[in-house]
C-alpha cells in the first residue's frame, strides 16, 4: 500500500481554459471514474441538449452541471472528494477564472486542498493515466492552439525545445479544410478524405523541415494550398479532393515527424509522447509509429478521449502537486500566459 | 481617405507592420480584415516588432487561443475573432475591457466586432493577389485613426 508514488486520493479536476468546460473524478492519479466534457454530452433534457462553446459566461452556465455529472457518473458524493485540481493557464482569463473560482469555493467549503495546473502540462502527462511512461521523455504537444516540443524530465520539470512560429498544426488542418470548402472545423474530415487519396499527387512545401531547429511553421503550407486551390478550382471535388487532403496531411506529418526525430537525436532521449487533439489524426499516429519503429524509440499516444481537451488529464500533475509539494492558497489566480518552462519545480529542469 | 500599400513578399508585409507598430501607443486600435491566407498574422508580427516585443518571442496565430498578450513598449493584445459567431460572443468574453486600456489592440477578423468596433480606429484590409503579392488598404476612422494613417504614409515615402 505504501509503494505507490501518489497518496491514495479521490480527486476532482476542473478544466475551463478555452472552449471546453470539463470535470472528472480520478482515484489515485490513475483510475478515471468519470470524465465529462460539456460539448460532448447533452447534459439532461432541461439544458436543451446543446452546450454552447467559447465564452466565459457559457463556462459559468455549464460548470455546475458538468461537475454534478462527473460526480454522479463516478458514483461519488461531493464530501468524499479529497482534493481538487484546476487549470490555471494558459488560456483566456475570464474562462480560467470560472474554473478557478469554482475550485476554490468547493475547496473552501469542503476544507480540502486545491492545486493549479498547467493545461499543456496536463496534456503531455495524460498518457500516464493509461501507460507507465518513465521520465525523461520527448513530448510533442499538437493541437489547434499548440505545436510544441518539450523535454520532460519529471512532473513540473519541462524544457521547451521547439514550437510553431505561426500557426498550430491543428489550426492549419481546420483552415485548409475551410479553403477546400469543407465544413469548419474540418480537421477530422481531412483525415477521412486523405485515406483514399494519393499523398504524392500535389507537391506541397515542408516549411522549416531542414533547418537546424526544432521549430515549426505551418502558415506557408496553408498559403501553398490556397495558391493551389486558386489555380485549380476543381480541386474541391472527387479524387482531386482526396488527393489534396492526402498531400496536405502528408506534408504536416513529415514536418511533425522530422522535428520529433531531431529532438530525439539531439537529446538522446528515446521515449516519445504525442499529445493534444491532433494526436487523434490517423496519419500522425501511423507516421509516428513508423518513425519510432525505425529509430528504435518508444512511442506513447493516449486514447483519443485523452488527446482532446478533457479534465481527467489534470489528475496526473494534480495528484502529484497535492501530495505536498505545491498546494495552492485561496489567492490562486489565473495565468493566461504560462509557458511550461516557467513552472517552478523543487528540483528544476 | 483610404491609403494603399502593395507588398510583394512576406518580408514587405512584416516591414509595413513594423513601421505602423513603431507609431502606436496605449489605447490605439487596429481592425484587421482579409480572407484566409491574406497575411494577417504576418502583418501582426511586424506590429509586434514595431512595438518592441522581444524578437525571440514567436508571434503565433491566436485563432484557437482567441487572444495572445505580449509585453512590449506597451502591452500588445492580439485578438482573432475567426471562431466567434458574432458580437454576443465578444461581450461574453469581456474583450471590450481591453479596447480602451493600457495597450495596443490588433483584432483579426474585425468585421465580427460589429457594433463593438471602437469609433476611433485604423481599419486594415488585406487581400491576396496571388503567390506572394498582397494589397494592404488603410482606412482611418476618428482623429487618432487619421493621424496614424497620415504618419504611416509620410513614413512610407
Amino acid at each position: 500500500m505504501l509503494s505507490t508514488p501518489f497518496p491514495f486520493m479521490l480527486l476532482l479536476s476542473i478544466e475551463s481554459s478555452c472552449d471546453e468546460t470539463a470535470a472528472s473524478v480520478v482515484r489515485d492519479g490513475r483510475d478515471i471514474l468519470s470524465s465529462i466534457v460539456a460539448s460532448q454530452i447533452s447534459i439532461h433534457a432541461d439544458y436543451g441538449g446543446v452546450v454552447p462553446e467559447i465564452a466565459s459566461r457559457k463556462h459559468l452556465e455549464a460548470i455546475s452541471l458538468v461537475i454534478e455529472e462527473a460526480l454522479r457518473t463516478a458514483g461519488v458524493s461531493l464530501p468524499a472528494i479529497e482534493g481538487i485540481a484546476v487549470t490555471r493557464g494558459p488560456g483566456l482569463a475570464g474562462a480560467l477564472l470560472v474554473g478557478i473560482s469554482t475550485a476554490k469555493a468547493l475547496a473552501y467549503g469542503l476544507n480540502i486542498p486545491v492545486a493549479g495546473v498547467n493545461h499543456i502540462e496536463s496534456h503531455i502527462l495524460a498518457v500516464k493515466l493509461e501507460r507507465d511512461v518513465a521520465f525523461p521523455f520527448i513530448a510533442l504537444a499538437v493541437s489547434g492552439g499548440h505545436t510544441h516540443l518539450y523535454e520532460v524530465h519529471g512532473i513540473g520539470r519541462y524544457r521547451t525545445i521547439g514550437q510553431t512560429l505561426d500557426d498550430a498544426a491543428g489550426e492549419a488542418f481546420d483552415k485548409v479544410a475551410k479553403l477546400l470548402g469543407l465544413p469548419y472545423p474540418g480537421g477530422a474530415l481531412i483525415d477521412r478524405l486523405a485515406a483514399d487519396g494519393d499523398p504524392r499527387a500535389v507537391k506541397l512545401p515542408r516549411p522549416l523541415m531542414h533547418d537546424d531547429t526544432c521549430n515549426f511553421s505551418f502558415s506557408g503550407l496553408k498559403t501553398a494550398v490556397l495558391n493551389y486551390v486558386k489555380k485549380n478550382p476543381s480541386v474541391a471535388e472527387g479524387a482531386a479532393l482526396h488527393n489534396i487532403c492526402a498531400s496536405f496531411q502528408s506534408a504536416v506529418c513529415d514536418v511533425l515527424v522530422s522535428k520529433t526525430r531531431a529532438a530525439v537525436l539531439r537529446s538522446g532521449i528515446r521515449r516519445v509522447v504525442v499529445a493534444g487533439g491532433v494526436a487523434c489524426n490517423s496519419g500522425v499516429r501511423r507516421e509516428m509509429a513508423a518513425f519510432a519503429d525505425k529509430e528504435g524509440a518508444e512511442l506513447f499516444i493516449p486514447s483519443p478521449s485523452l488527446c482532446s481537451d478533457n479534465a481527467a488529464m489534470l489528475a496526473v500533475p494534480g495528484d502529484y502537486y497535492l501530495s505536498g509539494r505545491a498546494v495552492a492558497g485561496f489567492d490562486l489566480d489565473a495565468l493566461p500566459v504560462w509557458p511550461l518552462d516557467a513552472i517552478s519545480s523543487p528540483e528544476g529542469p | 481617405m483610404t491609403r494603399i500599400i502593395v507588398s510583394k513578399s512576406v518580408q514587405e508585409t512584416i516591414s509595413a507592420g513594423k513601421r505602423l507598430g513603431a507609431l502606436l501607443g496605449a489605447g490605439d486600435f487596429l481592425a484587421l480584415t482579409g480572407e484566409l491566407g491574406a497575411g494577417k498574422t504576418q502583418f501582426a508580427k511586424g506590429i509586434a516588432e514595431g512595438l518592441g516585443v522581444d524578437p525571440a518571442t514567436p508571434i503565433t496565430s491566436p485563432t484557437y487561443t482567441l487572444l495572445n498578450i505580449y509585453p512590449g513598449r506597451v502591452p500588445f493584445y492580439h485578438f482573432d475573432l475567426y471562431r466567434l459567431q458574432g458580437s454576443e460572443d465578444l461581450l461574453d468574453l469581456g474583450f471590450e475591457e481591453y479596447f480602451h486600456g493600457d495597450g495596443v489592440c490588433l483584432v483579426e477578423w474585425a468585421e465580427r466586432l460589429e457594433e463593438t468596433l471602437p469609433e476611433d480606429h485604423l481599419l486594415i484590409t488585406m487581400s491576396h493577389d496571388g503567390d506572394d503579392c498582397r494589397t494592404l488598404s488603410f482606412t482611418p476612422s476618428g482623429s487618432r485613426g487619421e493621424e496614424l494613417a497620415g504618419l504611416l504614409m509620410s513614413d512610407h515615402k
